[in-house]
């Protein structure tokens, strides 16, 4: 370990992890889910569906716990309890009075407590902290997978329909007088966001698994007027910040979920402080055009 | 009175059907018995007094709220075939969009393509014509790479009246399209609409002036609750017609025209 530190360069300090078999694969799976929900979260700021993104993320625990207890794939267990939160939410709402973040904040809660009691009650070897915080560092190979899978179709999804996508975050009651199925777009969208979530509790954890979905876009959102620019500047800023946070949680033996959020939140600061337009610090001179 | 077109639309085509439509919201009515027909190619106005359920009837002719009760018929087709083949176009009252979205008024108009192009709305060489010619028309081309949120009021809406336009839609529906704007983009936007109807587009308009009626409607439709009357502006813009529509008070009072003759000569 000592002689590894005298000849430490910038190339050793990049190259020495990627020795490692599981600094690879830590460092591709974080980096894909990364982008994964860079580009969804685009689309999670603009509809402002920020919270419904922390529910679905909490809401799958359970469904993680009875997937491994059944010995059934966990993305399957994780979306059945996504996508069934979301329902929930929908119908307590349509059926009460009581308003949408009260309804969400209930149901979330609810299903996290059930996951947590699911975890101490139910034998078997999941680990709690993994699905809590996430463990880039550890991931198996069948997670690795499955998580490559789920990528897959939530990129598909998001790739096929993002013009449809983008309409119905701006302006659903257009999308609906030009003939397009919003209710199912509706559904699509939470189908895919319970989906990312998965993939993104690999990495970061249920509990962080929100600031996936949201950070990158906010960063994105304050850098450009342009959808399209959005979605790529989101994309490269969650990429680079998941791959920053696997070496810096390598380098430094911290918590991998915790340093890649805080390297997104960091660079949020950033755009916040220095964005051309809309940083808080931007020239006085520049106008609004 | 209710059926003083039919002589005049039997065997012509109908732009807009209307048959006995009753909307309710949770038990309130809105709108009952409501029944129309009006003849593709003309410019239709609608009048009746805030709450008389003008917006109401825009959102059943789109389908948004399902009628209790009555149909509703589109260029001879169903509501939803006309959307899906593009056949109408509808701009709300309030857009009720995030005005802070970021999109330019391009990419605004360029979505009222999406339901001709393909399935990845990848736009062709005509649907920029059609989104060039559309915000040439409004005179919004100059703003063109403007954020949509960029624009003042009466810009935004004529660049929703674009998107409507690039539609390329026979059938428009604008609900209030006259408020908030100048005299320029009045003038601007009743000369549209009298080149969509040499273009034989059916528009309804919902309006509160008066005069926008007399100067270049066809047809009229007063409504309160109910379609009380409607046919040619000539038979059916009368004095007695409109203080019913209001509810008995003297319309020169609601139109605010110095003399009421104006109206009606
Ligand atoms: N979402 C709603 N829920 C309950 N009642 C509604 C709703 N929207 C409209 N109403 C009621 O239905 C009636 C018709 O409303 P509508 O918006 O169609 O009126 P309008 O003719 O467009 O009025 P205005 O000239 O003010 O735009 C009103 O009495 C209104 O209070
Ligand atoms: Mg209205």
């Amino acid at each position: 370990m000592n002689d590894l530190f005298i000849n430490v360069t910038p190339l050793s300090l990049i190259l020495e992890p990627l020795t490692h078999e599981f600094m690879r694969r830590a460092l591709i799976v974080s980096a894909l889910v990364g982008g994964v929900c860079g580009l969804l979260s685009c689309y999670m700021t603009l509809k402002g569906w920020a919270l419904m993104g922390d529910a679905v993320s909490h809401a799958v625990m359970p469904g993680v716990v009875v997937a491994y207890a059944l010995g059934i794939p966990f993305s399957i267990g994780a979306f059945v309890f996504g996508v069934g939160s979301v329902a929930l939410i929908g119908f307590i709402k349509q059926k009460s009075r009581i308003k949408e973040d009260t309804v969400i904040g209930l149901v979330f809660t609810g299903f996290f407590a059930l996951g947590l009691v699911l975890v101490s009650k139910i034998k078997s070897n999941i680990d709690l902290m993994h699905i809590l915080f996430g463990s880039p560092l550890g991931i198996s190979s069948s997670d690795v997978q499955q998580t490559l899978i789920i990528l897959a179709v939530v990129v598909a999804i998001l790739l096929f329909f993002r013009r449809d996508l983008m309409l119905y975050c701006f302006d659903a009651t257009h999308a609906r007088s030009i003939g397009i199925n919003t209710g199912m777009l509706h559904y699509l969208l939470l189908s895919v966001l319970s989906l990312a979530a998965v993939a993104g509790l690999q990495t970061v954890g249920i509990i962080l698994v929100v600031a996936m979905l949201i950070t990158p876009g906010a960063t994105a959102y304050l850098l450009t007027d342009r959808f399209d620019r959005m979605t790529y500047l989101a994309i490269i800023s969650s990429v680079t910040s998941s791959i920053i946070g696997v070496y810096i949680s390598y380098w430094s033996d911290i918590e991998t979920g915790g340093s890649i959020v805080l390297v997104q939140t960091i660079i949020f600061l950033f755009a916040f402080l220095f964005a051309p337009r809309y940083g808080i610090l931007k020239s006085h001179g520049s106008t609004h055009l | 009175m209710k059926n003083s077109l039919n002589s005049h639309t039997r065997g012509e085509l109908l732009g807009i059907e209307a048959h006995e439509v009753c909307v309710d919201y949770n038990g309130t009515v809105a709108l009952y018995d409501a029944s129309l027909q009006l003849k593709a190619g003309s410019i239709c106005g609608l009048v009746g007094m805030n709450g008389a359920g003008k917006s109401t009837f825009f959102k059943a002719l789109m389908g948004f709220i399902r009628p209790s009760t009555g149909t509703i018929r589109i260029n001879g087709s169903s509501v939803s075939k006309a959307q899906r083949d593009q056949i109408v176009a509808y701009v709300p009252q309030n857009e009720g969009i995030d005005c802070s979205f970021p999109v330019s008024v391009w990419d605004v108009v360029m979505m009222g393509r999406y339901g001709s192009m393909n399935f990845l709305r990848i736009p062709r060489e005509s649907d920029r014509q059609a989104v060039w010619h559309a915000l040439e028309r409004v005179e919004l081309l100059e703003l063109r790479s403007r954020p949509i949120g960029a624009l003042s009021g009466g810009q935004r809406k004529r660049a929703f009246l674009a998107r409507a336009i690039a539609q390329r839609a026979s059938v428009l529906l604008l609900d209030e399209p006259f408020s908030g704007v100048d005299v320029r983009t009045e003038k601007l936007m009743s000369e549209l609409f009298l080149q969509f109807r040499n273009e034989s587009r059916t528009i309804l308009i919902s309006t509160h002036d008066l005069s926008h009626v007399r100067d270049f409607c066809d047809l009229v439709v007063l409504i309160n609750k109910t379609v009380l009357a409607y046919g040619e502006t000539s038979e059916i813009f009368t004095k007695e017609n409109l203080t019913m529509t209001f509810g008995g008070m003297p319309p020169d009072l609601l139109s605010g025209a110095t003399s009421s003759e104006d109206y009606f000569q």
